[in-house]
């Protein structure tokens, strides 16, 4: 492996969180500017210190030391067993500095996808305690099953399956961010004033659509990074693969938005810009998983897919399931990185596995996001909302959350309409 | 009707986890995956339903 460009690659990786950053910004009120981009901040800080303190231990790589027990005559690799506080591992320049290095920007990705669907009511300090939680416990978990050595990337050598695919993460990252996200918002409940007593939706629109598109690109590059690191580093991808992996990112970008304009312009008689930016990453997200291991052709085809499911999910969410996710982190990373799971199955190059196997695997895999990793991530905001209530109280609802945990708008020289969606 | 659905969804990956210790058939294998599968699913529906019957609820 080609330890500069690796390194490189990982570098890129920090504009995927500015471009979500700037994208969770622009899709929030005005009045909350400050807020969204403090708790980026706050979340991306978290979660670096405490993933290298405790979840890098846990997280582990392949190769490395794991905790693991017998059961149906099979070894389970469950948890990884590295020292705390990544002693040792940072001088060393093997794949454990360089896969550290990796993670610590991956989880701090994974960490703020929650806080495009708490926008605009969820505090500062739970978003800190919850993003603890994920980035020492949660993600690590999930991360060494995948990338780690762990039981899900042994399904080949102990149960006779295909190894389950993730190439970029849409399982690890997208998938984990995105069903925090789910929980965080049930956990929230809607903003005040998005439903009417008789549960009618009200169009809160987002108030910098020029910030959310240009997140887009940024985020496209920080995802050539996190994809081309990634393969190389979990996937033993050789170097001159990597121009594949690059054109693929590009194309899923660019399918799964004009997926979404065009599905946007067919149904509203105009595009849609947010959700064409949702389209944008949907197409991302879903190419992630697969990545290193499909064409071209598969790669806009399954982006685009993803961009047509996203618009189309948003407004179920929202209008038949009443659940307010502003930044609709739901569809884009969940729904979308489920779906590029399948894809993997569906157009992937299985050398040395039926594609039958590959199916079972991914299936394997999806089943333990939903089975397992949801409710531990929601039995875990559940717990903490009791002791820290996630929800800004009553008056900071109407306030906004910039006046009301930062004492100052972002914007002080514009006039900052009060709540005109709330009869005080 | 929140608390079966985590339980439904706990439930269905432990019926993927039965199927591959305790089968080695790939089409029973198959068959039980997607028994976990379809009963997570439930158990999502049953969340959400409960979810989304209390924001229903006047505040």
């Amino acid at each position: 492996m080609n330890f500069a460009l690796c390194l490189l690659c990982i570098l890129l990786t920090p504009l995927a969180a500015a471009g979500l950053a700037l994208i969770h910004q622009g899709l929030g009120r005005s009045r909350s500017a400050a807020h969204s981009m403090m708790a980026t901040l706050c979340a991306l800080s978290v979660a670096a210190i405490v993933f290298v303190l405790v979840g890098a231990s846990w997280t582990g790589f392949p190769g490395g030391a794991a905790h693991s027990f017998q059961a149906g005559g099979t070894q389970w690799n469950w948890l990884g067993n590295e020292a705390f506080f990544a002693q040792g591992i940072l001088r060393e320049g093997s794949l454990g500095s360089l896969t550290l290095c990796l993670q610590v920007f991956a989880v701090g990705i994974a960490a703020i996808i929650p806080l495009s669907a708490g926008t605009d009511r969820w505090r500062l300090a739970p978003i800190c305690l919850a993003t603890a939680l994920f980035s020492g416990f949660v993600y690590p978990v999930f991360a060494h099953w995948v990338w780690g050595g762990g039981w899900l990337s042994e399904l080949s050598a102990n149960f006779g399956l295909a190894r389950f695919q993730d190439v970029g993460g849409a399982g690890v990252i997208q998938i984990t961010g995105g069903l925090a996200a789910l929980s965080a918002a049930w956990i929230l409940g809607p903003r005040r004033g998005k439903y009417s007593d008789e549960s009618m939706a009200t169009a809160i629109p987002g108030h910098n659509i020029v910030l959310v598109l240009f997140g887009c690109i940024l985020a496209l590059v920080g995802w050539i990074g996190l994809e081309s690191a990634s393969s190389m580093l979990f996937y033993g991808v050789a170097t001159e693969q990597i121009v594949g992996v690059i054109i693929n990112a590009v194309l899923s970008a660019s399918a799964g938005f004009l997926a979404a304009v065009i599905t946007t312009r067919i149904r509203y008689r105009k595009p849609d810009a947010s959700l064409s930016a949702n389209g944008w990453i949907a197409g991302l997200v879903s190419g992630s998983a697969a990545c290193a291991l499909v064409s071209p052709l598969a790669a806009i085809f399954t982006a685009a897919m993803a961009g047509i499911l996203t618009t189309y999910l948003v407004e179920l969410l929202e209008l038949r399931l009443l659940v307010d996710d502003p930044g609709g982190a739901i569809s884009v990373h969940a729904a979308s990185g489920i779906w590029g799971l399948i894809s993997v199955a569906l157009f992937g190059n299985h050398s040395a596995t039926s594609s039958s196997a590959q199916f079972l695997s991914q299936w394997i895999g999806i089943a333990t996001l939903l089975g397992f990793m949801l409710p531990l991530i929601h039995g875990g905001n559940l717990l903490l909302n009791r002791f820290l209530p996630y929800r800004v109280d009553r008056d900071g609802d109407w306030q906004g959350m910039d006046i009301r945990e930062l004492g100052a708008g972002a914007y002080p020289e514009f006039v900052i309409h009060a709540d005109e969606f709330v009869p005080r | 009707m929140k608390l079966i659905g985590c339980l439904l969804l706990l439930s269905g990956w432990f019926i993927v986890l039965a199927a591959l210790v305790m089968l080695v058939a790939v089409t029973q294998r198959t068959a039980f995956v997607v028994a976990g599968v379809a009963i997570e699913l439930l158990g999502l529906v049953l969340l959400t339903r409960g979810y989304t019957a209390m924001q229903r609820r006047p505040q």
